[in-house]
């Protein structure tokens, strides 16, 4: 079986068309999404927000492949998940799409050139070559010089720089990032946010942060706010500063 | 992949020493149990070995080379008389009293070996002259009845000295290497004649008869010629053996009490390995989710847990059977406990660890096959 290719061409990375999706038994259910309509361009770092139990997550699982939608569309980089098998599916997300996550969920005992090349190696790129991509990459987040370490020796700044180079070494289109910020402080959120920013904008990729970190509004390009499973609104160029300056 | 799955096992080292700790405490108990038990049962068959023959005929009764009937003196000649025999002669074989200079009396396995061909005779000689065994009253005593009859000497028995068998004089004319048996009592060989001598008198005396196939037949062909043209029962050694050793299986509680303490090491190294892995596995489901979000496939963490648990067996394995082998040499010079360790022990404990290791990993590939990978998107 082959990977499905993206096709970059076909429109935004990212489009979602009245996706809804509910958990539990059928006579007490909950609904996290209603008819959803979401869109991520290439180049560009956008940002769901939202109070607790809104839908963002599930939002980001459903453009992950790693939950299916009950009802609705979703085209990821040109490809409609919905007509692929799980096989399909795991094998699109594990080329196509980098992750970061709230956790950082690195493995504690590896060091972080072996964290770092697991994509690659999941695409059956040999160890060696692997290994060399990733020690690059280290060095481009300033850990070069600390690549066999264990990640438990570092601090959570310095863990979730080792998740974006996991996220961005096998050269993805889409990103996708839980929550990156929420476990640091400011001065290092800021700087994580600085650089997936600019992850996104130099490399045409498109990264969808979910968060309810408002430190991290300023960075985006765009910001769709969700309630009730639900979006309220998405905001673009001058109301996504003004939405940064308000107070949350 | 595989690098990052093993050095995932290994680097949680408590884990690790526990895992494999576990499966090789099983193999150990596995096999060392099964080598005692093995070295006991070859013991019950040691007559096989130490009186060499490739047919024995026995009383049709007669279902264990431990205890056998005596035979009337006329069926040696129909048993010679039968097709495809080549020669067979008497033996005498019987547990007896003898009484050494310290007046303490000690049972020894006295064989009775046919004078003139001396058929039966003792495997290994490492004193004296197999020949000087037909000079009156002449025996030749195992390294074990050196040492048994030598107690009241303040030294081993040596050749030239005496003892009594039955109020009469046995002179040692040599010594010899034999298997140990399963009663623990030395061997005496002498000559028939003299074993009759040597033994209470009975009506009947012969108590087995030692054959072998003319060139050409097979022993199971003649012994089963035997068997129908005598009424005798008539085994080949190794059918002997096997039906002593069946015998010890269906008359003894031997194989029970082994056999409970094999099954409680399965049974520990399945829940100590077992349990320990899928700890080690919930401990770990966060980041196995995080592989499969990224796009690992069910069937690669399958073939990564098991290679985890196959390592983990591997190396348990090498270790107890290691350490069983290193037993065995231990105890070997000293035949306490009797020690046998063959390749179907092996086998057997190497399937029972890969059972081990499948339980533990099938429990790991049956959680990780429905792992949702969104986990890693809930906190």
């Amino acid at each position: 079986m082959t990977v499905p290719s993206p096709n970059v061409a076909a429109g935004p990375a990212v489009q979602v068309d009245g996706v809804s999706k509910s958990f539990g038994p059928k006579d007490n259910q909950t609904q996290a999404l209603s008819g959803v309509r979401f869109g991520a361009d290439h180049g560009e770092l956008h940002l769901v927000v939202g109070p607790s139990g809104c839908g963002k997550t599930t939002l980001l699982s459903i453009i992950a492949g790693t939950l299916r939608s009950d009802a609705g569309d979703i085209r990821v980089l040109g490809q409609s998940l919905s007509a692929f098998s799980d096989r399909q599916l795991t094998e699109f997300r594990g080329a196509h799409i980098g992750f970061i996550f709230q956790q950082f969920n690195l493995i504690p005992t590896l060091s972080l050139v072996e964290n770092v090349s697991i994509p690659l190696l999941l695409q059956g790129v040999r160890r060696r070559e692997a290994e060399d991509r990733a020690g690059a990459l280290l060095a481009r987040v300033g850990l070069g010089d600390r690549r066999h370490r264990n990640p438990l020796e570092l601090s959570g700044g310095q863990q979730q720089r080792v998740a974006i180079a996991r996220a961005l070494v096998h050269e993805p289109q889409l990103i996708l990032c839980d929550e990156p910020t929420s476990a640091l402080d400011s001065r290092t959120g800021h700087d994580i946010m600085d650089l997936l920013a600019g992850g996104a904008r130099a490399g045409g990729r498109c990264v969808i942060l979910v968060t309810h970190d408002p430190r991290t509004y300023g960075f985006a390009d765009r910001i769709t706010r969700m309630e009730d499973g639900r979006v309220e609104e998405v905001l673009s160029g001058a109301a996504v500063q003004q939405f940064a300056a308000q107070p949350h | 992949m595989y690098h990052i799955a093993l050095k995932m096992l290994m680097a949680d080292r408590g884990k690790y020493i526990m895992l494999v700790g576990g499966v090789a405490f099983a193999s150990l108990l596995m096999t060392q149990q099964n080598g005692v038990f093995r070295g006991l049962l070859s013991w019950t068959t040691s007559h096989m070995r130490n009186v060499r023959a490739s047919i024995w005929v026995v009383e049709a009764r007669v279902v264990t080379a431990n205890e056998t009937k005596p035979l009337k003196d006329t069926d040696l000649n129909r048993v010679r008389s039968v097709p495809g025999v080549d020669f067979a002669e008497p033996l005498f074989l019987a547990v007896t009293k003898a009484r050494a200079d310290s007046g303490g009396e000690k049972p020894v396995q006295l064989v009775g070996l046919d004078a003139s061909t001396l058929f039966g005779r003792p495997p290994v000689m490492l004193e004296g002259d197999l020949e000087r065994l037909r000079l009156p009253n002449a025996v030749i005593i195992d390294t074990l009845a050196t040492v048994r009859l030598g107690e009241g000497l303040g030294r081993p028995m040596r050749v030239g000295d005496t003892f009594e068998i039955h109020d009469r004089e046995a002179r040692v004319v040599g010594i010899c290497k034999t298997e140990k048996h399963f009663f623990g009592y030395p061997y005496v060989f002498t000559t028939y004649d003299k074993a009759i001598n040597f033994s209470p008198r009975q009506r009947k005396m012969l108590s087995i008869i030692l054959a072998e196939p003319s060139p050409g037949q097979t022993p199971e062909e003649v012994a089963a010629r035997i068997g129908r043209e005598t009424g005798l029962h008539a085994y080949t050694s190794a059918g002997f053996s096997q039906a002593t050793t069946d015998f010890v299986w269906a008359n003894t509680g031997i194989p029970a009490s082994f056999l409970t303490t094999i099954t409680l090491g399965f049974i520990v190294g399945i829940v100590i390995s077992a349990q320990t892995f899928f700890s080690w596995f919930l401990e770990n489901i966060r980041h196995l989710g995080a592989l499969k979000a990224m796009g690992a496939s069910n069937g690669l963490l399958a073939r990564l847990l098991l290679l985890q648990a196959f390592t983990v067996g591997l190396i348990g394995y090498g270790l107890g059977v290691g350490l069983t082998a290193i037993f065995g040499l231990i105890v070997l010079p000293f035949e306490k406990p009797p020690f046998l360790l063959d390749y179907r022990s092996l086998v057997l404990t190497g399937l029972a660890v890969l059972l081990i290791c499948l339980v533990a990993a099938l429990l790991g590939i049956r959680k990780v096959s429905r792992l949702d990978p969104a986990i890693v998107f809930r906190g």
